[in-house]
């Protein structure tokens, strides 16, 4: 076209932006990716390699090495042996690094940006102006952790070598991701990419040599699942960090169960985009573009599911379409292109076939006139409307550009219909009303809420699900405790710390005055003394073995019970910290009121002494005011992200807490790993010890005094091993602490797979609940609570 | 205008649209208008950065910019020898070498008018004659708007009455600032009368405004009362265009043709000199507004410094070399 055509028309032209670097350094290569292993480019044990393509063009792109278990091997091995210099090095020593790499990628920052997008198929404008600054970004605010570990967090230590496993949609962010605070923090890394894209990792190996980082610290696998597997299962792996499907997820979950792993997930979401009457609809229409249109819908976070207020639905969608004919499809490398290419042909046939179920169940199909591209895996910008809840695209993950439209008549509907999947990673309130905008936050089930925004991401804000989105988060403080171990956790015990009578039973005491006023013991649920469901007892013996009493076995009818009692309390955590706080001050009081009872009742159970049973006593005492004193001091943060907004990590119940209590610990067992949960307002399901269940018993008494709400704390006795499976199998439960033997810890995490719901198992490790490092503080706080980041830009 | 261009490359929508009638104070329309302003300001700074207009595109669009500017001179020592200058100027705004070499030389490319203080009409008009590029006035005690209505409609219709075709009005922020959206129709629909065929461009004076919302409130009230142009300054405030004022303003004239199917024009004006900048303008326009608002009867810069920056830019493009302003003709 002559200028002077176009001056008539007005077209866009073609913006190309030269891949030239990016060959060179392909070339370079000799367009192979190898392993980087010890600080060197390392071929695959099985000389094997596949090809990846440029999804924009279909060509390849390069050769990449298929690893094995045998590179996993010489990779852990690598980082396992640059552990401990790495760790000597020191917080500052570390931070050197990582700063060195945050400007090595800096300046080169368009090469890895280019190399990205034709690795990917992503535009060039979102890796060059969102995920390169956002890879140079996590690296700095990182280098910061590193220098300041020490002060920031004292008491723990970097876990060892970690695993991790990265998804293709965002390559090198991931990478970002998960090796700066990994890093940070002391570990050494093994890293396996996604098969379909290695090539910025390979380019981000290059930056750890030209930055002098020391061999073994960061090591690079590539490969398909056989990589991710053999990583997965090696022993010298102390950590495992994963981002990509829930499904894959599980399976991590089951591999690593019982292994004493640490484990993050990152899994899928179907994250809602709430769209309220008052909304300014332009603002929302660009924020779509940025849900749903960014990385071609390739979001794990993708405002995938549109829920507009009836009232505004059909302006909204009108707005919605007369952008959607703007979008631009091409090639990555073009710098006007709004939507790129799939990842492979299999995601584009998926989608395809996705949105062709969605209009067979009955949603409205409507697609722009675009111009497409003739090669490469591209897939035109969707709007389905008319999807009801029911419809299976409004509960898939569709992971692609295709955004699901569904109406609400209230804020109430809004947050039912938000929450109503299985997932829940992120969501977007649009309103201009803040008074609904700050109701609606907390109420959604989701790690991160933008208000009045979308997929906004910050190294100084963590992100990561809640429910089958997975667990864990990455960025913010709150992310760097996935990378340490308390230095506790050390000096746990293989053996149970506190004494637990083993006696032979020694028949009923005898009773020379004629039979007591029976006093039968129950279960405790939805604050009603209850019989078990299955009308059997089992037997309590004191510590010399004799029957004094008999408590409800109870079974899974119980728990099932128990857990609906405590979801209808779950109300609690929308109380205030103060009357929290005050409730618990109130169950000290009565217990302190009824010290000689409990002391003769630890006496009998334990064989301790009075003088022991009344130290036992007193530090449950002081447990309980501990907890009642953090319940509204342990508060919410607000992050300093490089944005005009308020960024807040609020600390929130995660709902139901299923809770195992220790064996051998008694009354102090209880109260010190029941106390911590509900003081963050979370309602319990407590199995108390078998050996010492009449505590628990005696102690709802003081529980049914001290306006505790109903269905706070529910306290099923019964077999251990077997109520624990059931609480572990259940679906409505968000957490689940175990404190118990190596079998059971890996049962539990076992069965968590899925619901993905948050454990805290002991692996058959004790603690010494005397101790106040092991038997209380921030660990139990944290384990209490799910952080959400809730995004707030402000301005008027 | 006067200038015809090739017609197997007539610019669409050359033809002048109906102009915008207005229509009776409806204030419901937009009582309830929210802007988020930190949805705005993101969308604003992502023109740029989503599309990219480069080489033959670059050039083509830059003409197209030229055709689009008010070249402006208000200032307190304007004489008729230098708006003799900027008339020249305006008829030529490129050098012909340049034209010639983009092969354009037989477009007639000149700037969509000349605007000035009431004092310059006649000299602009005289100097212009046969050109067709019209005369625009600044108006209604540009630029704060402080005297009395009867001497702005008075002012208004002297320079209609002095030649000039386009009237740049100032409304009364305070009306703005204090809610009077009543008043503020009455005093632009007045202003349309005095104009008769004369057209009205509206003078927001956003950044005095306070408020995005504001912003977008006057817009239709101002649309409302028949202004053929909303604009965003003086370029005398202490803040004038900017894409994000942009964005809302060209969001209510969108609404308001969807509502109402007038075409009310934009112009942002103060600030814009640079070439690049005016780039993401046209794109600001494509992309909200579509290409029928890409012409000089639906869309003006208000700009003194804008067209050399262009010209350097044009030289480049045909050279490869970076050019100097010493070698392009000034104003």
């Amino acid at each position: 076209m002559s200028v002077r055509e176009i001056f008539a028309s007005m077209e866009y032209g073609p913006a190309p932006e030269s891949p030239d670097s990016a060959n060179d350094w392909l070339q370079a290569h000799n367009s192979t990716l190898h392993h980087f292993i010890d600080g060197a480019w390392s071929p695959p044990e099985s000389g094997e390699y596949f090809d990846s393509h440029n999804p924009a063009t279909g060509e390849v792109l390069a050769r990449v090495a298929d690893g094995v278990a045998a590179d996993v091997d010489r990779a852990v091995n690598a980082a396992s042996r640059a552990s401990e210099g790495w760790v000597a090095l020191g917080g500052h020593g570390r931070a050197r690094y990582l700063y060195a790499i945050a400007r090595h990628i800096q300046k080169n920052s368009r090469l890895f940006a280019v190399l990205e997008s034709m690795d990917n198929g992503k535009p060039i404008r979102e890796s060059r102006d969102i995920d390169i600054p956002l890879v140079a970004r996590h690296f700095y605010y990182h280098a910061g952790w590193a220098q300041v570990m020490h002060s920031e967090l004292p008491g723990y230590r970097q876990v060892g070598v970690v695993g991790q496993i990265i998804p293709w949609n965002f390559p090198l962010l991931m990478l970002a991701w998960k090796v700066a605070p990994a890093l940070a923090m002391g570990n050494t890394v093994v890293l396996k990419p996604a098969e379909f894209t290695s090539a910025t990792a390979a380019l981000f190996a290059d930056t750890c040599r030209a930055v002098g980082l020391p061999a073994g610290v960061f090591n690079l696998v590539l490969g398909d699942h056989k990589a991710g597997e053999a990583l997965t299962v090696h022993p010298g792996v102390g950590k495992l960090a994963f981002t990509g499907s829930t499904e894959v997820g599980r399976i991590l979950r089951k591999a690593t169960a019982g292994t004493g792993k640490k484990l993050t997930l990152e899994l899928g979401g179907k994250s809602p985009f709430i769209v309220f009457e008052d909304a300014d609809l332009d603002g929302v229409v660009e924020g779509l573009v940025d849900a749903i249109w960014f990385n071609q819908g390739q979001v794990c976070c993708a405002g995938s599911r549109l829920l507009v207020q009836e009232s505004i639905a059909d302006r909204l969608h009108d707005k919605i379409r007369q952008r959607m004919s703007k979008l631009v499809l091409g090639d990555s490398l073009d710098k006007s292109v709004d939507i790129g290419a799939l990842i492979d042909p299999s995601q584009l046939q998926r989608v395809s076939q996705m949105v062709e179920l969605g209009v067979e169940e009955g949603a409205g199909l409507w697609q722009p006139k675009c111009v497409m591209p003739e090669a490469g895996s591209y897939y035109p910008p969707t709007l389905l409307t008319d999807v009801q809840p029911s419809a299976t695209l409004a509960q898939e993950e569709i992971f692609g550009p295709v955004l699901v439209s569904m109406t609400f008549r209230t804020p109430a509907e809004a947050v039912a219909l938000a929450n109503n999947t299985r997932y829940g990673l992120a969501a977007s309130v649009w309103t201009e009303n803040i008074n609904l905008a700050l109701d609606i936050a907390p109420q959604v089930k989701a790690g991160s809420v933008w208000v009045n925004c979308t997929n906004m991401f910050d190294a100084a804000a963590g992100f990561g699900g809640y429910r089958e989105s997975g667990f864990g988060r990455e960025g913010g403080k709150e992310g760097l405790y996935e990378y340490v171990k308390p230095l506790w956790e050390d000096e746990l015990s293989d053996t149970p710390v506190q004494h637990l009578p083993r006696v032979e039973p020694a028949g009923p005491l005898a009773n020379d005055d004629g039979p007591a006023i029976d006093r039968t013991a129950k279960l405790y649920i939805g604050g009603k003394q209850v019989r078990p469901d299955g009308g059997y007892s089992l037997a309590s013996l004191d510590a010399s073995g004799h029957v004094i009493a008999e408590i409800p076995a109870g079974n899974r009818k119980d728990i099932r019970n128990a857990v609906e009692a405590a979801r209808a309390a779950t109300g609690w955590g929308g109380t205030t910290a103060h009357n929290r706080a005050q409730v618990m001050y109130f169950i000290a009081e009565n217990l302190s009121a009824r010290s000689d009872e409990f002391i003769r009742r630890i006496v009998q159970l334990s064989g301790q002494d009075e003088s022991a049973a009344s130290a036992e006593l007193d530090l449950c005492i002081r447990r309980i005011y501990t907890y009642a004193a953090m319940s509204d001091k342990y508060d919410s943060q607000v992050h300093a992200t490089p944005h005009r907004n308020v960024t807040l990590a609020m600390k929130e119940p995660l709902g139901v807490i299923g809770i195992v209590a220790p064996e051998e610990a008694g009354l102090l067992g209880f109260v010190s790993t029941v106390m911590p949960a509900i003081a963050m307002g979370n309602a319990t399901v407590v199995v108390p010890s078998l050996h010492y269940a009449l505590l628990a018993t005696d102690f709802y008494q003081v529980l049914d005094t001290s306006d505790l709400p109903n269905g706070v704390v529910n306290i099923v006795t019964g077999n251990p091993d077997v109520l624990s499976e059931v609480l572990a199998r259940h679906y409505d439960i968000e957490g689940l602490w175990y404190w118990g033997s190596p079998e059971g810890s890996k049962l539990i995490e076992e069965h968590a797979a899925a619901t993905m719901k948050r454990t805290w198992v002991n692996y058959g490790r004790y603690h010494d609940w005397y101790d106040s490092t092991q038997g209380e503080g921030e660990v139990f706080l944290r384990k209490a609570t799910e952080i959400k980041n809730i995004w707030i830009p402000y301005g008027e | 205008m006067s200038h015809k261009p090739d017609s197997n490359v007539r610019p669409i929508n050359e033809r002048q649209p109906e102009r915008n009638p207005g229509m009776p104070f409806r204030p419901e329309l937009f009582s309830n208008l929210r802007i988020n302003r930190s949805a705005v300001e993101r969308r604003a700074a992502n023109f740029g950065k989503r599309r990219s207009i480069k080489k033959d595109h670059q050039a083509a669009w830059l003409l197209k910019a030229i055709t689009c500017i008010d070249l402006t001179t208000l200032a307190g020592d304007d004489t008729p020898g230098k708006v003799r200058r900027l008339c020249q100027k305006a008829k030529r705004p490129v050098r012909k070498d340049i034209l010639q070499a983009l092969g354009v030389a037989d477009l007639g490319i000149t700037t969509a008018a000349v605007c000035v203080y009431h004092n310059l009409i006649e000299t602009a008009v005289e100097e212009l004659k046969g050109s067709g590029i019209p005369v625009a006035a600044v108006s209604t005690g540009f630029p704060a708007g402080q005297i009395p209505l009867p001497l702005k409609l008075a002012q208004v219709r002297e320079s209609v009455k002095a030649g000039a075709r386009e009237i740049d009005i100032v409304i009364s922020r305070a009306k703005v600032l204090t809610g009077d959206w009543q008043g503020l129709y009455d005093e632009v629909s007045a202003y349309r009368e005095a104009c008769g065929d004369a057209h009205v461009k509206a003078i927001l004076a956003t950044g005095e405004l306070g408020t995005l919302s504001n912003v977008a409130k006057a817009s239709w009230v101002c649309m409302m009362a028949g202004s053929d142009f909303i604009k965003t300054s003086t370029g005398k405030e202490s803040v004038n265009a900017t894409l994000p004022f942009s964005l809302v303003m060209v969001r209510a004239i969108r609404d308001y043709h969807e509502l109402t199917g007038h075409w009310v024009g934009y112009k942002p004006a103060g600030g814009i000199g640079k070439a690049k900048e005016a780039l993401e303008y046209l794109i600001l326009i494509k992309e909200e507004l579509g290409n029928h608002w890409l012409t000089p009867h639906l869309f003006r810069f208000g700009a003194s410094s804008l067209l050399g920056d262009i010209e350097r830019q044009l030289e480049h493009h045909l050279t490869g070399s970076y050019s100097a302003q010493f070698r392009h003709p000034v104003s």
